[in-house]
């Protein structure tokens, strides 16, 4: 089971800006182990946020993205209140859903 | 035409030396603005959530959480205890920094070995739990100002200790902590290094550890720190939780008395 987001969610005007931190490995594929070994690629590929419900973005990430990631974007029409889901989908299968309340 | 060009090729070499000079001015700024950017959404808080939950878990042999080991201020205060470390603790009946409290802690409460979490690597098993929970303990003395205690001899032989530690040159290029971190204005590569010997401002030096890593995305607590400083100066790795770390820990805390605590923080 994956670490929970953290996600924070600020209305202003008629826009709400949304951030949210990923704890992801996020590994490449590129690197070895002390003993020489490949170590596996694992990373996060999709990522959807929905608002009430309904889609807003939707994105495809890889092995470029950084470790832990950080992710920031606005939705418009969103006020205080109002629910944001953000979840992934990584390259094992493993998926992580949060939930956070726009303030 | 031969006089025209050379005043042209003249004032291209200004212009590009202007321009490096520029560049070289801003590159301080630069770091400080990428520290600001990141700031923002700074992974230390991935690893306060996983500390907090760890200090309410039960764990170990004897299945019990850490909520009753004392940091300083009595059983389970957390806030405001991260400021006050290193300091002395009557059941152990020696200075101890948060990280080697920690241990003491899990060992008689949880059950789970001192030395064998002492001699883990850095990130790994039991260690990445440490790392969590100075992540959570920090954090919870955040924006508060450091005041150690120095009311007993051993916290006071623990400075003296620390300060001796800091000054003392060896290894195979004659390095002290004082070498880099002795006078104001000094620096490696790009990264500014704080003065120790006094308070280097808010949020600074000793006042900004633990921190998350970026370009290991790692969290660091200040054993993993000295650590490094000590591998950077070529000396043997000293011991994890070993008195010299702590000695210089009451050095640096003492002297950053006043100084406003940032960590977690983030640093490169």
């Amino acid at each position: 089971m994956a670490d929970p987001m953290r996600i924070r969610a600020q209305a202003s005007g008629d826009k709400a800006t949304v951030r949210v931190l990923m704890a992801h490995e996020m590994e490449t594929g590129q690197r070895k182990d002390a003993a020489g070994k490949v170590i596996p690629a694992w990373y996060i590929q999709q990522v959807h946020a929905k608002l009430n419900g309904k889609d807003v973005l939707s994105a495809q990430w890889g092995p470029a993205v950084a470790k832990n990631p950080f992710l920031q974007f606005m939705i418009k029409g969103a006020k205080a209140g109002d629910k944001v889901s953000v979840s992934w989908v990584d390259n094992r299968g493993d998926t992580r859903t949060d939930e956070a309340v726009v303030t | 035409m031969m006089r025209i060009l050379w005043a042209g090729a003249a004032a291209a070499i200004a212009a590009s030396s202007a321009l490096v000079w520029a560049q070289q001015k801003s590159s301080a700024e630069g770091i400080a603005e990428y520290r600001a950017m990141l700031a923002d959404g700074n992974p230390a808080e991935l690893f306060e959530a996983k500390g907090e939950a760890l200090w309410k878990t039960k764990r170990g042999p004897k299945n019990a959480s850490l909520e009753t080991c004392d940091l300083g201020k009595g059983p389970g205060v957390v806030r405001g205890a991260f400021v006050e470390l290193p300091r002395y603790f009557a059941d152990t009946g020696r200075v101890q920094d948060l990280e080697s409290r920690l241990l003491s802690c899990s060992e008689t409460l949880q059950g789970i070995s001192a030395a064998e979490t002492a001699a883990t690597p850095f990130g790994r098993g039991e260690q990445s739990n440490i790392e969590a929970l100075v992540a959570y303990i920090s954090a919870a003395s955040r924006g508060m100002k450091f005041s150690l205690p120095q009311g007993n001899p051993e916290e006071r032989k623990m400075y003296e200790l620390g300060k001796r530690a800091f000054f003392y040159r060896a290894g195979s290029h004659g390095f002290a902590c004082a070498s880099c971190h002795g006078d104001a204005g000094k620096r490696i590569r790009l990264q500014d290094l704080p003065e120790l010997t006094k308070n280097p401002g808010d949020g600074v030096g000793f006042a900004a550890w633990p921190a998350y890593r970026v370009s290991s995305g790692e969290l660091w607590g200040m054993q993993r720190r000295l650590n490094d400083c000590y591998r950077q100066q070529r000396f043997p790795y000293p011991g994890y939780g070993s008195e010299v770390t702590i000695a210089l820990g009451v050095y640096m805390g003492v002297n950053a008395k006043g100084a406003e605590s940032v960590a977690p923080s983030i640093k490169r």
